[in-house]
């Protein structure tokens, strides 16, 4: 039995520290918030809040797991999100919708081909790489936009982001179902496995015969299609495009990973992990938001929550190499 | 030269936890002896050098007299002072900094000093090289070196810290022969200028050639010190295993003229030429040679890494072009690498996805793509047991298990894709007797199913016991190639220490 | 006569590079080779020029920092409201934010060293624990009143080139900072022993440890070092705006280091030079500067930039390909 808890511990300890976090940072805002937190109505806005980060996160969580990393999460999902709004200005009617769905999709997906040609073909570090690109493309998002704010979008587009399903926000929905197929990928698929395979050791990975360029380029695929559709949700969350938008959130995705569990150094982290983190940080800010203290206040919480963390796992897996 | 004891080393006992890594070690090293010390991996060789230089502290009750000083345990700084230097295995040097920088670093641990003093740093490395009896140019970074020049940097490193005592841990891992041969000179120099010497080294050849008298560690106990004249390699292999190394050896016949792969002229314009030879179906052929002789960078290009520029590949009577490693395990060819720990497996995955990485598409269902998790179960229950793989949980992670069980590990998923040809690399390189014996099992099973092995080894025996022919390899080409059963472990071992490389 | 050891420099190319964008912008244009044009450039770049110096030495010492933005705010605010509430000292309006940056350097090496974890994932986190406090304390609020003294001394020039049209142009003394630390900086990477042991850690951090340097010393000097400098880089942030905003500084991380690695310093550590920092900052400036001279919208600067960056890290990875196959 003790064997039981302890090899669960074991297997499962960055699990257990979330989800004490996460009760503790609830408990805490249900007595400050005197149970306002509790309401329907805070509940709901959180759901409508959380999916937007929570894709980004998922986009870089797959770059994490094989050891690198995509500074330009964010500013993928930004150009796409620009063309989108660009396209749904200057055209009328479903077609509009489709060819905005269309075209953000493609812009997301020629970011991710760059990524992955300059990481996985041409092998320049994936820190170095994708903050070149996140600096390009934001240089594009402001030259296509002339730096000015597009809005207007047509209602039956507006409603990805602000409509309900029986009652369940449609981002809420999106989220769920982007983040079962990528849970899904990345742990049942051999290319889930060869990815995990390669952030621990590469160059096994390659002798063992998996193609591990194909590996690479597919992960920073993934990750800007991930930012494309996270793109949607952006627009018609502020229901405007703009150059720029949504770049505070880019250290914060790294930061939500690693509180999650996934390793900066690769091959670990599931996404169970990383859902535990969003939400804390949903709560935490929302939370805040609620008793209306500053937003800043909530950031610099939540990265002392993780420097916290990183003790404290630090501290666990002190422990662990005691006992063995 | 002076004599008398240079170190005295009694009661050294060492425990992490529960684990003894030595248990009531005596040693004594006399000055400018050069002695050396063997013993299997985990035998306590590693723990016996960090206690000496202070890196680790012994259980109490050791007793460490160095030049009439005596210690119950030593700091890194004292041992310093005592003129002990280190030349790691891995040589730790600073592959960034120039050649003069990395002899002269100890410039900088000195106390209070605050700027450098390059014309010293140079003067340091400049007077080291007069020591050994080296050149190099002083500014080149010590990256652009070869391994064996860096190694040389690293003794004239300990020299320029007046080594008294220079330890080498295990030096002749990566050079080839003929840098062997330059090693041995300078320790032998170094030796007439007084300086002792404590040789670690798995190779009794080696050890016996070098060494004047030579230290058996088994399980963290010495077992014995001999004198270089009253010991024999067997003696010695004896005394190290605890066991007289009777292997039972059942390598099979096969049809020779069932040719499975072919090479001809094989060249890759730089560290192989004109290679040619055959492996028929079920046969084991040893290549063997001193290491850097281009072994490695033929079976890579066997195995798809390393483009030949000239010369034919023919699998199954069709000429191939390996250009992937895909390719080459497509058309049913593995490779077991010489690193197990870099190239072998993933230690930090599960053991069970280890074991399927190189036939991921068997266990992927066609229709959805994903993984088949009853299948994986099924196949990792049935190779734990035909490799008789020991293991706790399949799903902890590969560093988990002992070397010798990684290593069957890497066999295994090699089996699994069921190859025509198998070439493995130092597969026994690192690992302990007995899973020696079962690899040597598993090499003779696999040619007795009719795959073809190559295997790659610097070890004599090995490839005499374990193969049908032997071909040995020098300076890039195939000098010789013989009946493995017509060969004595003498005649080969004389064969690749010979400097000569004529081709017979 | 080209030595091989010099075609082997970034530092080399970078400088061909400059050489050749210059020319190109001498020609087309009637503003670049001017001493007006250069000492704006130079006084604009001071900030960025000192923030890359102290972002080089954490990269050779292998690790790296993205919170200095965040320090140069906390140390510049605090300064701000020092100096223009309660004593308007020149002198304090250096030391202060010197202090601040070093303190708050020792925190990030603190944690890297104990914690083990990647630099760049603690820096991101005190990156955002130093801002959001500093915007929640402050909220967000701009100080103006800074005391005479702190403007006079903005206005002091240098050089002075006297013009045919009357008004003479001079050289800001803010370029002094950036000379100054470039000065420094350069006597600890090469005359130093901490410098040299710097390198050494950035290249084989077990080594350093084998030869017995003290690997917490080395990164809490490395880590507050940066926060030293990103201090002084506030003062003439500050200096050249003359008013202070908590939100100005935060954001330009990873221009910062988009720079320093332009310069030839790897993320990996080990490798850089003073002299490849200063072109890559500059060669940045004066793209930006060519830019504007050619009437090219800003829209396109971070175009340009991004470019710019991509095409060096490319060009790097193929040489350091093709350099490994032909060693292999």
């Amino acid at each position: 039995m003790l064997e039981a808890i302890s090899r669960f511990r074991e297997k499962h300890g960055e699990i257990l520290v979330l989800f004490t976090i996460l009760a503790v940072t609830v408990l805490a805002i249900a007595v400050a918030t005197g149970g306002g937190f509790l309401s329907i109505k805070f509940l709901r806005s959180m759901a409508f809040q959380l999916p937007m980060l929570g894709l980004l996160a998922l986009a870089q969580m797959g770059p994490m797991l094989t050891g690198g990393i995509d500074l330009s999460v964010i500013s993928t999902a930004n150009l796409s999100g620009i063309v989108a709004a660009l396209i749904l200005t200057s055209m009328t009617g479903v077609p509009a919708i489709i060819v905005a769905v269309l075209g953000a999709l493609l812009t997301a997906l020629g970011a991710g081909v760059l990524n992955g040609f300059i990481i996985a073909i041409i092998g320049v570090s994936p820190i170095i790489a994708t903050l070149g690109m996140m600096i390009f493309l934001r240089g594009v998002a402001l030259v296509v936009t002339r730096g000015s704010i597009i809005s207007g979008f047509p209602e039956s587009f507006l409603y990805l982001g602000e409509g309900t399903l029986a009652g369940i926000p449609l981002p809420l929905i999106i989220f769920i179902g982007m983040v079962a197929v990528f849970a899904t990928i990345i742990a049942k698929t051999p290319y889930g496995l060869s990815a995990y395979m390669i952030g621990s050791n590469e160059t096994a990975t390659k002798f063992s015969g998996v193609n591990t360029t194909w590996v690479k380029f597919r992960t920073y695929l993934t990750s800007a299609f991930i930012a494309g559709i996270t793109s949607f949700i952006m627009i018609t969350r502020y229901n405007t495009a703009q150059a720029g938008t949504g770049f505070s959130f880019l250290l914060l995705t790294v930061l939500i990973c690693v509180l999650g569990g996934i390793s900066p150094e690769g091959g670990v982290g599931k996404v169970t992990g990383l859902i535990l983190a969003i939400v804390i940080l949903q709560v935490i800010s929302s939370g805040f938001n609620l008793m209306g203290l500053s937003s800043h206040l909530a950031s610099a919480i939540w990265g002392v929550i993780l420097i916290f963390a990183l003790f404290l796992n630090k501290l666990i897996f002190l422990e662990e190499r005691g006992n063995a | 030269m002076d004599e008398g004891v240079f170190l005295e080393a009694t009661n050294v006992s060492k425990h992490y936890g529960g684990v003894t890594a030595l248990e009531d070690v005596d040693m004594g090293i006399n000055r400018g002896e050069v002695h050396c010390l063997v013993g299997e991996n985990g035998s306590g060789k590693s723990t016996l050098v960090k206690i000496i230089t202070g890196v680790v502290r012994p259980e109490s009750g050791a007793r460490i007299e160095i030049e009439e000083e005596i210690y119950s345990s030593l700091k890194p700084i004292q041992s310093y002072e005592k003129g002990i230097q280190v030349v790691h295995q891995d040589l730790s040097m600073f592959p960034n900094l120039t050649i003069a920088e990395n002899i002269g670093i100890g410039q900088y641990i000195e106390h209070g000093r605050l700027f450098v003093n390059w014309s010293d740093i140079k003067n340091r490395a400049r007077k080291a090289f007069e020591q050994l009896d080296v050149e190099f140019a002083l500014q080149t970074r010590l990256g652009d070196l070869s391994l064996a020049d860096q190694q040389l940097v690293a003794i004239c490193r300990a020299l320029a810290s007046d080594a008294k005592l220079l330890i080498m841990d295990e030096p002749t891992a990566s050079l080839t022969q003929e840098e062997v041969h330059r090693l041995f000179e300078i320790i032998r120099g170094l030796k007439e200028n007084g300086v002792t010497t404590l040789f670690i080294s798995h190779r009794l050849e080696e050890v016996l050639e070098i060494g004047d008298r030579i230290t058996v560690l088994r399980n963290g106990r010495k077992v014995d010190t001999l004198n270089k004249d009253e010991a024999t390699k067997d003696d010695i292999s004896y005394l190290m295993t605890g066991e007289e190394i009777e292997h039972e050896y059942n390598l099979e016949g096969y049809e020779e003229n069932e040719t499975l792969f072919k090479v001809e002229n094989l060249t890759d314009g730089e560290h192989y030429k004109k290679v040619s030879f055959e492996v028929a179906r079920g046969e084991v052929k040893g290549i063997i040679g001193p290491l850097g002789s281009g072994q490695t960078n033929l079976a890579l290009s066997l195995f798809g890494l390393n483009s030949p520029e000239e010369g034919k590949i023919i699998l199954d009577g069709e000429e191939v072009h390996l250009d992937s490693i895909s390719k080459a395990m497509n058309l049913g060819i593995g490779y077991v690498p010489e690193d197990r720990l870099t190239q072998g497996v993933v230690l930090e995955q599960p053991t069970d996805n280890n074991l399927i990485l190189t036939s991921l598409e068997q266990f992927t269902s066609s229709s959805t793509g994903l993984l088949k998790e009853d299948r994986q179960t099924e196949f990792v229950e049935e190779a734990v047991e035909e490799f008789d793989i020991k293991i706790g949980d399949p799903e902890d992670p590969a560093i988990s298990l002992s070397g010798g069980n990684q290593q069957k590990v890497v066999v295994a998923k090699w089996v699994s894709i069921e190859p025509k040809l198998l070439i493995m690399n130092r597969p026994t390189h690192g690992i302990d007797i007995a899973a020696k014996g079962n690899i040597y099992d598993l090499i003779s099973e696999l040619a007795a199913k009719g795959m073809g092995i190559i295997l790659i080894s610097d070890e004599v025996d090995e490839v005499i016991e374990n193969s049908h022919n032997t071909m040995v390899m020098k300076e890039g080409q195939i000098v010789d190639k013989i009946k493995s059963e017509e060969l004595s472990s003498e005649e080969l071992y004389n064969e690749l220490t010979s400097s000569e490389v004529d081709i017979k | 006569m080209i030595s091989k050891e010099l075609l082997k420099r970034t530092e080399f190319y970078l400088l061909i590079v400059i050489v050749i964008i210059s020319t190109v912008l001498t020609i087309i244009t009637d503003q670049f080779l001017t001493f007006s044009n250069w000492f704006d450039l130079l006084r604009n770049n001071s900030f960025l020029g000192i923030l890359a110096l102290g972002e080089l030495v954490v990269l050779i010492s292998g690790g790296i920092d993205v919170s200095f933005t965040a320090t140069a705010t906390v140390a510049q605010y605090a300064m701000g409201i020092i100096i223009s509430r309660y004593v308007g000292n020149l002198f304090l309006a250096f030391l202060i934010p010197g202090v601040i940056g070093i303190g708050l350097g020792s925190i990030n090496a603190l944690i890297i060293f104990f914690t083990g974890v990647p630099a760049v994932v603690v820096t991101i986190a005190t990156l955002n624990v130093f801002n959001g406090l500093l915007q929640f304390t402050t909220g967000g609020k701009w100080i103006y009143n800074l005391p005479a003294s702190f403007k006079n001394f903005a206005q002091i020039k240098i050089v002075e080139i006297p013009q045919p049209d009357g008004w003479p142009v001079g050289l800001s003394i803010l370029v002094l900072f950036w000379v100054g630390a470039i000065i420094l900086t350069w006597l600890i990477l090469n005359r130093s022993t901490i410098g040299r042991k710097l390198y050494a850690m950035g290249g084989n951090d077990e080594a350093a440890r084998r030869a017995g340097f003290s690997i917490f010393r080395l990164m809490l000097f490395a880590y507050c070092y940066m926060g030293f400098l990103a201090g002084i880089a506030s003062v003439v942030q500050a200096q050249q705006n003359q008013v202070i905003q908590p939100n100005a500084i935060v954001g330009r991380e990873l221009d910062v280091l988009a720079a320093t690695v332009i310069g030839g310093a790897s993320v990996f550590g080990g490798k850089g030079s003073v002299l490849g920092t200063v072109l890559g900052v500059l060669l940045l400036a004066i793209v930006r500067n060519g830019l504007i001279l050619l009437g090219v919208s800003s829209y396109w600067h971070k175009v340009a930039t991004g470019l710019i960056i991509l095409v060096a890290v490319v060009v790097m990875a193929l040489q350091r390909k093709f350099r490994s196959e032909a060693a292999a």
